[in-house]
């Protein structure tokens, strides 16, 4: 009967540092007080930063110790394994992580260490059924607020979790809400912002490909805090599967009496419609959103007037992101103080993040807010592709900022990078090694952008042509100083004077790459 | 539904279906069928499951799917539970990987560790 686990770290870095010989040592020392029967060991993945290598783990009390000798095995076999008394001297100290950073899961379905608010249940139960999601809390929030709450409690609990969008500007989501809650007119909508255009973002697509009814009961709570019962989901058209999904999950939700009209016997109704975009990224910007969901051109509108004075068909209007959505139903479950004791405290909560580029593992990371960018790379993505050494991260999408190593061990959260000038935007995180070439990343960058501007105001639509023209010269080493001067220049008039987040945001990339990588930008001009 | 009460019911239910025994199966495979999944080959690797399931005559195995569990880079991944034992998650399963799999797996009973995501 085994009743205890014990995991030592056994990657590359862990084993030159002595992991197996703590290892055989403890498994000496578990023969000796023969134990070997009831305490299972066996190696992990990298659990913790490199600096407490070799990292032991016991299970199931998830206590972290690290380093660990050979000569520190007797001692925590006697102590933890034996007499059941935790080793304080060998844990790790708290310091040492910048956020709170789990173990495994205990379900071994998922990979190392994430703290799973979002992501808890996708990849553990069938996106198609409605049971499973039923069967791990789904539904349950939406249950008690109606069984128990006043829609003014439910929002305070979202004011009070201080729970920030998770689509990039990180606006405070109770905030929001109030706002619309506080118009005189009385129909108001519920928009859900699926269209995950950003290139290298995709954690959208997944947690609703994961966990779709996470999105549903979090809509259809907002809608019962703000008095909404109507929902729309404005899905990307190419998330052919994710539309499926969400189809099938609203029909299943509906059949059980969970959306739809008096659900679970209340007065409250709310029925959720998904539209499906047509491939445009302006359409992510909430207003064009907005536009294209009326069946118009998708263009920005002037703000504000603002979505939750005037957002869809003129009414009153939450646009939240899905990730911010899915974030609803746990905070209302088990309340804000739960949900700020993840994170940060000016950043409470976790953050989904698609990591892409250079980096071992690529794939999607759920991590507390305020984790490091230097420990997604090294925990969660496995370190840098061959051995190579780090050299920048776009951070938030191709509109987001680009940064050096020097900001690698800032924490991770909307105020820290703000503060740093950089942002997390939509949580993709492109890791690029030391063979990078920052010019071509901004030229490619800025194509893009020149392709999806929609055109309707002049900086963006004839400021992201000329930056490009500049880019091109400089790639070519046919630029002058003055083509660089000039770039600088419109970018900054572009970031400064365009009509919507699309422009303003396009020559992030740039600035952010002359501000931490001048001297490439520099070496390219032919003097 | 018209209650509170009747939510925690279906929850009851659905638990009890999660554990192998309430369905009187002896396993349970899962593979993760995420865009990132069928990308890299998952509709393929379940129809084998299923194929070799029935070519072996292999009964009382539930065959489902799950989302992302954000390990793209090891998809085809695929989740094997037997009786009461721990689930294990294999990566990179392509279809030539399954009859193995299955015969090893499910008919011995025993896990194969090289496939494992974590060793």
């Amino acid at each position: 009967m085994i009743r205890s686990s014990v995991l030592i770290s056994g990657d590359p870095i862990s084993l030159s540092r002595g992991a197996e010989e703590t290892k055989l040592a403890i498994e000496a020392e578990l023969a000796f007080y023969g134990l070997e029967d009831e305490v299972q060991v066996g190696y992990t993945g990298r659990v913790s930063r490199t600096d407490v290598v070799p990292v032991v783990v016991v299970y199931p009390d998830e206590t972290v110790y690290g380093p660990v000798s050979a000569d520190d095995a007797a001692e925590l076999v006697e102590e933890h394994l034996y007499k059941g008394r935790v080793v304080e001297h060998l844990r790790v100290a708290q310091e040492v992580a910048s956020a709170e950073i789990d173990t495994l899961d205990p379900e071994g379905a998922t990979l190392y260490g994430q703290k799973r608010v979002v992501l808890n249940r996708a990849g553990r139960i069938d996106p198609y059924s409605v049971d499973d999601y039923i069967a791990y809390d789904g539904y349950f929030a939406l249950g008690q607020a109606l069984a128990e709450m006043t829609p003014d409690e439910v929002l305070e609990e979202v004011k009070a979790s201080n729970l920030q969008g998770r689509g990039g500007a990180g606006f405070p989501t109770g905030l929001k809400w109030t706002f619309v809650a506080q118009q005189p007119e009385t129909t108001r909508y519920i928009v859900c912002n699926a269209d995950e255009s950003e290139p290298g973002t995709f954690k959208d697509r997944l947690i609703i490909e994961g966990d779709p009814h996470a999105v549903l009961e979090g809509m259809a709570l907002a809608g019962y805090a703000v008095g909404a019962s109507e929902g729309w989901i404005y899905i990307r058209g190419e998330y052919a599967m994710a539309k499926d999904i969400l189809n099938h999950a609203i029909e299943a939700a509906e059949r059980l009496n969970l959306l739809g009209d008096n659900i679970l016997g209340s007065d409250f109704s709310f029925h959720i419609h998904v539209h499906a975009g047509a491939g445009a990224y302006i359409c992510g910007e909430e207003t064009a959103l907005l536009n294209s969901l009326e069946g118009k051109r998708g263009s920005p509108r002037i703000r504000p007037p603002y979505p939750t004075v005037r957002g869809f068909r003129d009414k009153p209007t939450v646009v939240n992101n899905v990730e911010t959505l899915a974030n609803v139903p746990p905070i209302v479950l088990h309340g804000a103080d739960w949900f700020r004791a993840i994170g940060t405290e000016r950043s409470p909560g976790t953050k989904v993040y698609t990591m892409l580029g250079d980096v071992n593992l690529t794939g999607l990371v759920e991590a507390p807010m305020g984790t490091t960018l230097r420990e997604i790379i090294d925990i969660y993505g496995g370190g840098i592709k061959g051995g190579k050494a780090f050299k920048a991260a776009q951070t938030g999408g191709s509109a987001g900022t680009i940064i050096p190593a020097d900001l690698l061990d800032v924490p991770m959260d909307f105020a820290s990078m703000r503060e740093h000038g950089a942002g997390l935007g939509s949580g993709a995180l492109l890791i690029c090694d030391e063979n990078t070439d920052i010019v071509d990343l901004a030229y490619v960058l800025i194509r893009f952008f020149r392709t999806e501007s929609c055109g309707k105001c002049t900086p963006c639509r004839v400021g992201n042509v000329q930056m490009l023209e500049s880019l091109e010269r400089l790639r070519k080493g046919m630029a002058r100083r003055s083509d660089l001067e000039r770039l600088e220049e419109i970018a900054t008039y572009v970031e400064s004077a365009s009509f919507c987040g699309l422009g303003q945001a396009a020559p992030v990339p740039i600035l952010t790459g002359l501000r931490y990588f001048r001297d490439e930008f520099e070496s390219r001009v032919r003097d | 539904m018209k209650s509170l009460e009747e939510l925690r019911k279906i929850k009851e239910r659905a638990l009890e279906r999660r554990k192998l025994s309430g369905e009187g199966a002896r396993a349970r495979i899962v593979v993760a069928m995420g865009t990132c999944g069928i990308a890299a080959g998952a509709r393929d690797t379940m129809s084998a499951i299923l194929g070799e399931l029935e070519k072996q005559d292999i009964a009382n195995v539930i065959v489902t799917q799950t989302g992302c569990i954000g390990l793209c880079e090891y998809e085809p991944i695929v989740q094997i539970q037997v009786g009461d034992s721990e689930t294990v998650t294999y990566g990179n399963i392509s279809t030539d990987r399954v009859p193995t799999l299955i015969e090893t797996h499910i008919v011995d009973g025993e896990p194969v560790e090289a496939w494992k995501v974590r060793k």
